[in-house]
């Protein structure tokens, strides 16, 4: 089913946006096949239940479409049904589509929009988790580039971050938070002196994309924009790279770097002085374009080392 | 059964398998002959940055050390750790790249396998047990996405009603034979018989694709998933 | 989840030649909206899943009117509702028949 692209989607909010205008704004123009799409009415079998509403995509869009006039697979998370959350069929559509990504050595990218794994159908929500990595892994074993896109309503949260983990290259927007647990979880569980989870700013220093760009845990940072999105997901698509014991070893090498260089901190404002940036306080309410001029040769970088 | 049990039988010619903190970590040679690598996380214990770091790195020096040595991972461990300090620094890349470590050794000819025997949960299973070849479990072992009460608090339903719900699917709620009938359990094994003729009965099976798909279809507990994805790669390799 | 179905001859089929239209996500006070040209160009059907039970005879009237203000001959209309109130299930309506009818790409 092909979705009407506005192409040049200029000043579409990645944020507000649902996934199949993402999914649009991002393909070039009519070029979107959609997999096991709508109409097929492949919906959550655990849903009913509970005597909660389905939605006949189950909250995934999956297919393949040309970026630039390159084919790839994508991948979008619709964040404002169950919260973009992993469930049996959710997760069977990107495990198929990764799959299916080391047999046809195609690239793949991720719109991820998740708050983790949908409760109520927990136990296939986690194994698709870990069906999924695994069919990532292959897949870039393969060749493949995997590539993450981050800043939905949902976040990138639970298990969902740590399938963003795994990929090649992570763009994120300053909307955009990647954390295992959420502001609530640690809460409720540590109390609201570790974590005060209305804190917005504390939130967003902690697991926005920001913070994340700076201690290297997302790769491009991007206004909350599609266009942006878009130019940045080409740009990371270009970029080489591969999945090799040299990865993974610079990775251990540079995450035990930053233990070392951060463990003692307890607050993202802490390790942006440590990185030597000056005014740290600031970097919060700077626009896209400055905040990048200021921490330019500042930040840790993950580049081949994840 | 406890960890010292569980090696002792495991390993009754012997093993030199330490415990560190919260960390499992040595080797052992296999009755057949040929040393089996051994690393874990013990005492219900909260997976946090450190240790996922401290155990990645004993599997990248197992790959780059030993050509194609097993590798067991045993697991009692609760979620990974809920706290602020592991969110600033970044939690999911330790996890993900842990479970990246696993799934490499795995592929590189490392048989990676998991030996649930106490509890493991949300994040902290999808990284060390969930991301093993082959996953056995122990009676007794306690796996979960998330406790019940805590479901109930989130999904604003009452615990009376969750429960009642799980007598009916194995979907949702915690528990060793939930996560078994969705195909996450390869095999419960035998407490009263040696655990080291049940070790070699599993490495001589032969290595598999990801089967857990068809195993969920087959006991019940996931009838989609398998099929969904097969569908996918037809449409997306034939149009 | 109530299922509600309703039935009607139509005199003007839907406008464009795309097969298919979605609008629409199921979130609170939300609901989407698959359309599909399928029927006879005399006919229309709507099939509606939703969670709040008792509410038949305002689906009926909301869709009624719909089915008289716009062409929808040959749709076979499904929505999955998430609570949402008549006037959004208006326009969510409205905005699959226009993109529908969209010329195609």
């Amino acid at each position: 089913m092909s979705v009407t692209a506005t192409h040049n989607a200029g000043n579409l909010s990645w944020y507000e946006a649902s996934a199949r205008q993402r999914v649009a704004a991002l393909a070039d123009a009519g070029s979107f096949v959609e997999f096991i799409g709508p109409e097929q009415r492949e919906m959550s079998p655990h849903l009913a239940v509970f005597g909660l509403p389905e939605q006949f995509d189950d909250g995934m869009i999956i297919g393949s479409t040309k970026l630039d006039g390159r084919d790839v697979l994508v991948a979008a998370q619709e964040g404002r049904f169950m919260g973009g959350a992993f469930g049996e069929v959710h997760g069977a559509k990107l495990t198929g589509l990764l799959r299916a990504a080391s047999a046809l050595k195609r690239d793949v990218l991720i719109l991820f929009d998740t708050g983790g794994v949908r409760l109520q159908e927990a136990n296939a929500g986690e194994l698709a988790i870990a069906e999924i990595m695994r069919a990532l892994i292959e897949a870039r074993r393969a060749g493949c580039k995997v590539i993450g896109l981050i800043g939905g309503r949902a976040g990138c949260y639970g298990g969902g971050s740590l399938i963003a983990g795994c990929c090649a290259r992570l763009i994120v927007s300053e909307q955009g938070r990647l954390s295992v647990s959420g502001p609530e979880v640690i809460e409720t569980n540590r109390g609201v002196e570790e974590f005060d989870s209305r804190d917005r700013a504390l939130v967003w220093r902690t697991m926005g994309g920001k913070h994340r760009y700076l201690i290297g845990g997302a790769d491009i940072l991007v206004d909350d924009d599609a266009t942006a999105f878009r130019e940045a997901a080409i740009a990371a698509l270009r970029a080489t790279g591969g999945f090799d014991l040299a990865v993974l070893t610079a990775e251990q090498q540079r995450l035990e770097h930053r233990l070392g260089r951060f463990g003692a901190m307890r607050d993202a404002v802490d390790i942006w002085t440590g990185l030597g940036i000056v005014q740290p306080a600031r970097l919060p309410e700077l626009a896209t374009e400055d905040f990048l001029q200021q921490v330019q040769g500042k930040r840790e970088a993950a580049d081949d080392a994840r | 059964m406890t960890l010292d049990e569980i090696l002792a039988s495991l390993f009754p010619q012997g093993h030199q398998v330490r415990t560190s903190g919260s960390l499992i970590g040595g080797k052992a040679d296999l009755p057949g002959g040929g040393p089996i690598h051994v690393i874990g996380i013990k005492d219900a214990a909260f997976l946090g940055v450190e240790d996922a770091a401290i155990l990645a790195n004993r599997v990248l020096e197992i790959i780059e050390s030993d050509k194609a040595a097993p590798i067991l991972v045993l697991i009692d461990s609760s979620s990974q750790r809920m706290s602020r300090h592991d969110e600033l620094l970044g939690l999911s890349e330790y996890l993900a790249h842990l479970a990246k470590a696993l799934l490499f050794a795995e592929a590189q000819g490392h048989r990676t396998i998991g030996l649930l025997y106490g509890g493991s949960a949300a994040g902290a299973f999808i990284a060390t047990a969930l991301a093993t070849g082959t996953l056995v479990a122990l009676p007794g072992a306690h796996p979960a996405v998330m406790d019940l009460p805590s479901m109930a608090r989130v999904t604003k339903l009452p615990l009376t009603v969750l429960e009642e719900k799980a007598k009916t699917t194995p979907v949702f709620a915690p528990g060793l034979d939930n996560l078994a009938q969705t195909g996450a359990i390869h095999a419960v094994w035998d407490p009263a018989r040696p655990l080291a003729g049940q070790l070699t009965a599993l490495l001589s099976e032969p290595v598999t694709g990801d089967e857990r798909g068809h195993l969920g279809a087959a006991r019940g507990g996931r009838p989609k998933a398998a099929e969904i994805a097969e569908r996918v790669i037809k449409l997306a390799t034939h149009g | 989840m109530e299922k509600l179905s309703f039935q009607f001859k139509t005199e003007k089929p839907a406008g464009g030649t795309r097969p298919q239209a979605l609008v629409g996500v199921v979130a609170s006070g939300n609901l989407e909206v698959l359309l599909e040209r399928v029927l006879p160009t005399d006919a229309c059907s709507i099939d509606i899943a939703t969670a709040a039970h008792g509410f038949g005879t305002v689906w009926q009237a909301v869709v009624a009117d719909f089915v008289s203000r716009r062409a929808a001959g040959g749709l076979r209309i499904s929505v999955n509702d998430g609570g949402a109130r008549p006037d959004t299930v208006a326009l969510r309506l409205a905005q699959a028949v226009r993109l529908i009818e969209e010329p195609e790409a």
